[in-house]
């Protein structure tokens, strides 16, 4: 394990050029391009089934294309040590907090496993992490006596410790509740203001895309349809775009 | 099984690799350790003293019948030392802790608990196998001496409360102390180090695959368990063919 560097909290930037991604004969994502800038937030929308958790495990590494490239900072995704260079962190949909361990060892893990702070430092960023996401109390619980709701935003600690150049988020509010939802939207926007992250939001949540983006890329069938600012995809004149926007669930009278 | 053979000798090279890096994983080594110590113990000592048991009633009246009463402490002792305790234990151990290493891997697979670690530049070989794979191999071999000793000891009990074979305590071991050497007990832990290496990295290995969901994870626990055990095997009559030289 190489320790990352401590001494560069800027954003990265990232470009994503023609990516390819079969699973057997189904072909995933069909030629995704995409720039995001330093420090923004880019959310990235799109019917179930579109390619868009592919698309993000490819980004941090854990996928890689059939064909295309993924540059960090103008460097491939490829390249040795560049998850040493970097600091990524990736929020999962189910959390991903590992079973066997506290809430507060989740939060403080990569902390101890680099040995980047001494135990009494972690216990401190930690109480100061959990805090932020509302669960100073959980932080001797087991992920397993936690809700959905709760394992994500514990997930969202772990990933706020590393402080990341670039922050990818799945789904960060399927499973909570609106207030945590704000909470959560708050919360992405402040690391922006405060750290300069890049953020990476792939979600279905309308109101917190239009919420939090700078820029919204709209994915369907593994392509990118429209790429813009939230004002420029809401005029855009695509029939499943604007479905897809206006969707609404209408009782019968 | 084979087709995966490879890709077991090239996680067990990786751990090799990883091993300067041991140190700093030396709570999760004693906390793997002290699991296996305490999941096995008890069962270890119960199954030894009855191979011992039933080796010296299956030897022992038909030595004792061809007046050959001073070789059962050396045939029983011998018996277990080289043979019997470090395969025995081994296929017990991977029963209960190979088959556990794969579920816990499995799942943390299944879970997206390893691609979280990955995301954190945590490298799962460091986190999750290496302290796997050093507290088997050092609590293995210790687990066998403890099998050795309480085997001689469930064999000098038959051997003198058997009416059929009637060897006293003292003779049993005499017997035994006359045939059996050091070298003949180091054999056998060395055997045991070896399988201990085995299922550790097909353990490790079955869990670091595992694909689906429960199924996938209980299809992961049934071929480490089995694997292992035709491996142990195989790898007895290699290591026992070289050992003879």
């Amino acid at each position: 394990m190489t320790n990352p560097p401590d001494n560069n909290n800027a954003g990265v930037s990232l470009q994503v050029r023609g990516i390819r991604k079969s699973f057997g004969n189904q072909e995933v994502l069909k030629g995704v391009d995409l720039d995001v800038k330093p420090g923004e937030i880019f959310v990235i929308m799109g019917p179930s089934g579109s390619g868009k958790s592919v698309l993000l495990k490819h980004l941090i590494g854990l996928e890689s294309p059939d064909a295309g490239e993924i540059l960090i900072n103008g460097e491939s995704i490829e390249t040795e040590g560049i998850a040493a260079k970097y600091r990524m962190a990736l929020v999962f949909q189910s959390g991903a907090l590992l079973n066997s361990l506290t809430v507060g060892e989740n939060v403080g893990l990569y902390l101890a496993e680099h040995r980047l702070k001494s135990t009494e430092e972690i216990e401190k960023i930690v109480a100061e992490k959990l805090e932020t996401v509302g669960l100073k109390d959980a932080v001797d619980k087991m992920p397993g006596e936690l809700s959905g709701g709760m394992k994500k935003r514990a997930a969202i600690a772990r990933a706020l410790v590393i402080e990341p150049q670039l922050i990818l988020y799945d789904e960060p509010t399927s499973e909570l509740d609106p207030l945590s939802s704000v909470v959560i939207g708050e919360e992405i926007l402040e690391l922006k203001q405060r750290i300069h992250v890049t953020s990476l939001v792939v979600s279905h949540d309308r109101d917190l895309a239009f919420g939090v983006a700078d820029r919204i890329a709209f994915i369907n069938e593994g392509r990118i349809v429209v790429v813009g600012t939230p004002a420029e995809v809401k005029r855009f004149k695509d029939p499943l775009v604007q479905r897809f926007l206006q969707a609404d669930f209408k009782r019968e009278p | 099984m084979f087709q995966n053979i490879g890709e077991i000798a090239l996680l067990f090279w990786r751990t090799l690799c990883a091993l300067p890096f041991a140190w700093r994983q030396r709570e999760k080594v004693y906390d793997q350790f002290f699991e296996i110590g305490n999941a096995s113990l008890l069962m270890v000592c119960v199954l030894s003293f009855f191979i011992g048991a039933v080796i010296a009633l299956q030897t022992g009246p038909v030595l004792v019948e061809r007046s050959l009463s001073s070789a059962v402490g050396g045939i029983v002792g011998i018996s277990i030392a080289k043979e019997l305790a470090p395969v025995m234990m081994a296929i017990l151990i991977a029963g209960r802790i190979g088959s556990a290493m794969a579920a816990e891997i499995g799942s943390m697979r299944v879970y997206q608990e390893i691609d979280a670690l990955r995301t954190m530049n945590i490298n799962p070989i460091h986190y999750l196998v290496l302290p796997r794979m050093l507290a088997i191999a050092i609590a293995l071999p210790l687990l066998v001496v403890f099998a050795i000793l309480i085997g001689w000891f469930g064999g000098a009990v038959v051997a003198q409360a058997n009416s059929h074979i009637g060897v006293p305590f003292q003779a049993f071991f005499s017997g035994l102390k006359d045939i059996v050497e050091i070298k003949d007990v180091a054999n056998g832990l060395f055997k045991s180090f070896c399988f201990a290496l085995i299922i550790g990295a097909v353990s490790c290995h079955q869990g670091l695959v595992t694909i689906g969901g429960p199924r996938g994870i209980g299809r992961s626990v049934t071929k480490a368990v089995v694997n292992s055990i035709v491996l142990i095997v195989i790898f007895d009559y290699i290591l026992t063919r070289f050992l003879l030289k």
